[in-house]
């Protein structure tokens, strides 16, 4: 039974965007922090740091998380998507992405990345999400600039794109 | 917004658990889906010696079906048991209550018993499991007991949880026949902490209304099948009988016709459920 002392950083491994990283961290250090300061992966935001405002949200083993509620150490060996990993290539962006260009989903775009990965979470696992699912997602998610209806007018489009393979960006 | 320092276990096995629950004498906290225990660390209204991480743990998260009702076990996230198939027809009371519970989001982690442990007033699941009159099961190494539910919760975010317990599972009976579920909640957005919420569960004979979010533990109440302006009455006395308070959501005033209102609208849903 490992147990890491308050004072000392141990070694964190785990897969992000489908290639290995590893750091070192303190228990009590956030998986937020680890993946802004330790990876360098600025693109998490982090707003409220007590899991309301949704701008840290990723993905953790396939599902939706909260990085602010998740400790660097409880990753370890885990595999973990964050928005760097949404575009398919350099210089493109994913169906989603493009919408949300498209539709003015985001002014100043603080809580952009976090509701990209919700959204993009969900058409994974229920690519016919209803209106209603997707309002229900969003809910996890303030936006202090939109007024949350671009976004979901975003949603529905990349969603019927999706559906329809009509990928085209 | 950072937590305080701690030492961090990694538990493989449940023996593992009771042995650091047991010698660090209430200064270690069980994270498990983390969606409770992280705020609090990080707010630091929680400063512990010792974090035990459950969630490495083989077999944890099951559903089982015992004859005390559906058993969640301590690493049953909320997400799961949402999705558990039949959930409506067995359990209309957590199907209604669970979508109240935080966010998709933090569903997806957070556990079923993590809630119960927290017991947090405005919660929707210490609030359900009073409502149904389930029980929770302690493990330490001294061996095991079971609480009812309405013992549990014994004050604001405190329970009959003793040092070296842990919460190996809580129990939810099964739908009875003949008998109506609903469940209401007023909060600033969906999401929120409840303002109020109630569950009312409702036969032919008797009305049992329980009440979240206005006094420190949930609010249970069994009546005859008042109707009219004897249900209003028996509400209204409810409503001041609680220990109804003032913070930034809402006013004391605003919480009392919350549970009158809302304690309408829940008995007469769950009325209606039964014909
Ligand atoms: S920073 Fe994690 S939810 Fe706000
Ligand atoms: S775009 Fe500014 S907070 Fe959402």
């Amino acid at each position: 039974m490992p147990r890491l002392s308050r004072d000392e950083t141990t070694p964190v491994r785990f897969t992000l965007n489908g290639a290995p990283v590893s750091g070192r961290a303190e228990p009590r250090r956030l998986l937020s922090d680890f993946l802004r300061n330790e990876c360098g992966a600025t693109g998490t935001h982090v707003g409220c740091e007590h899991g309301v405002c949704g701008a840290c949200t990723i993905r953790i083993g396939g599902t939706m998380a909260r990085s602010c509620l998740t400790l660097a150490v409880q990753a370890e060996g885990a595999t973990i998507e964050t928005v760097e990993g949404l575009a398919p290539q350099p210089g493109r962006l994913s169906v989603l992405q493009e919408a949300f260009r498209r539709h003015h989903a985001l002014q100043c775009g603080f809580c952009t990345a976090g509701i990209l990965m919700s959204l993009d979470t969900l058409f994974l696992d229920e690519p016919d999400a209803g209106e209603v699912r997707i309002r229900d997602v969003l809910g996890g998610h303030l936006c202090r600039c939109t007024g949350y209806e671009p976004i979901v007018q975003a949603a529905i489009d990349a969603q019927s794109r999706l559906r329809s393979g009509n990928t085209d960006v | 917004m950072k937590p305080a320092p701690f030492d961090y276990v990694r538990a493989e096995s449940l023996d593992e658990v009771l042995d650091v629950l047991a010698a660090e004498q209430g200064e270690a906290r069980i994270l498990a889906g983390g969606q409770s225990l992280l705020p609090m660390l990080s707010m630091r209204l929680a400063r512990p010696r010792v974090v035990i991480d459950v969630g490495r743990i083989r077999g944890l998260d099951a559903v089982e079906t015992a004859k005390d009702g559906l058993v969640a076990t301590a690493g049953l996230r909320q997400a799961t048991l949402l999705a558990h198939p039949g959930l409506e027809r067995t359990h209309p009371l957590l199907a209604a209550a669970l979508p109240w519970v935080g966010h998709v989001q933090t569903r997806a982690r957070g556990t079923i018993c993590g809630s119960v442990a927290h017991a947090d007033p405005s919660a929707e699941l210490p609030l359900c499991l009073v409502a149904l009159g389930g029980s929770v099961r302690l493990i330490s190494k001294r061996g095991r007991r079971r609480v009812e539910a309405r013992d549990f919760f014994t004050g604001l975010m405190s329970t009959g949880r003793r040092e070296d317990e842990m919460i190996e599972a809580v129990s939810f009976p099964e739908a009875k026949r003949e008998t109506g579920y609903a469940f209401r909640e007023f909060g600033r957005r969906h999401g929120d902490f409840a303002i109020a919420s109630v569950a009312a569960v409702v036969t032919t004979k008797t009305i049992e209304i329980s009440v979240g979010g206005v006094d420190d533990v949930p609010a249970r109440r069994a009546w005859p099948r008042l109707e009219g302006s004897a249900l209003d009455d028996a509400l209204n006395a409810l409503a001041w009988e609680l220990d109804a308070r003032d913070d930034i959501h809402a006013d004391q005033r605003l919480r009392r016709d919350l549970v009158r209102s809302l304690g309408r609208i829940a008995i007469t849903e769950a009325s209606q459920c039964l014909v």
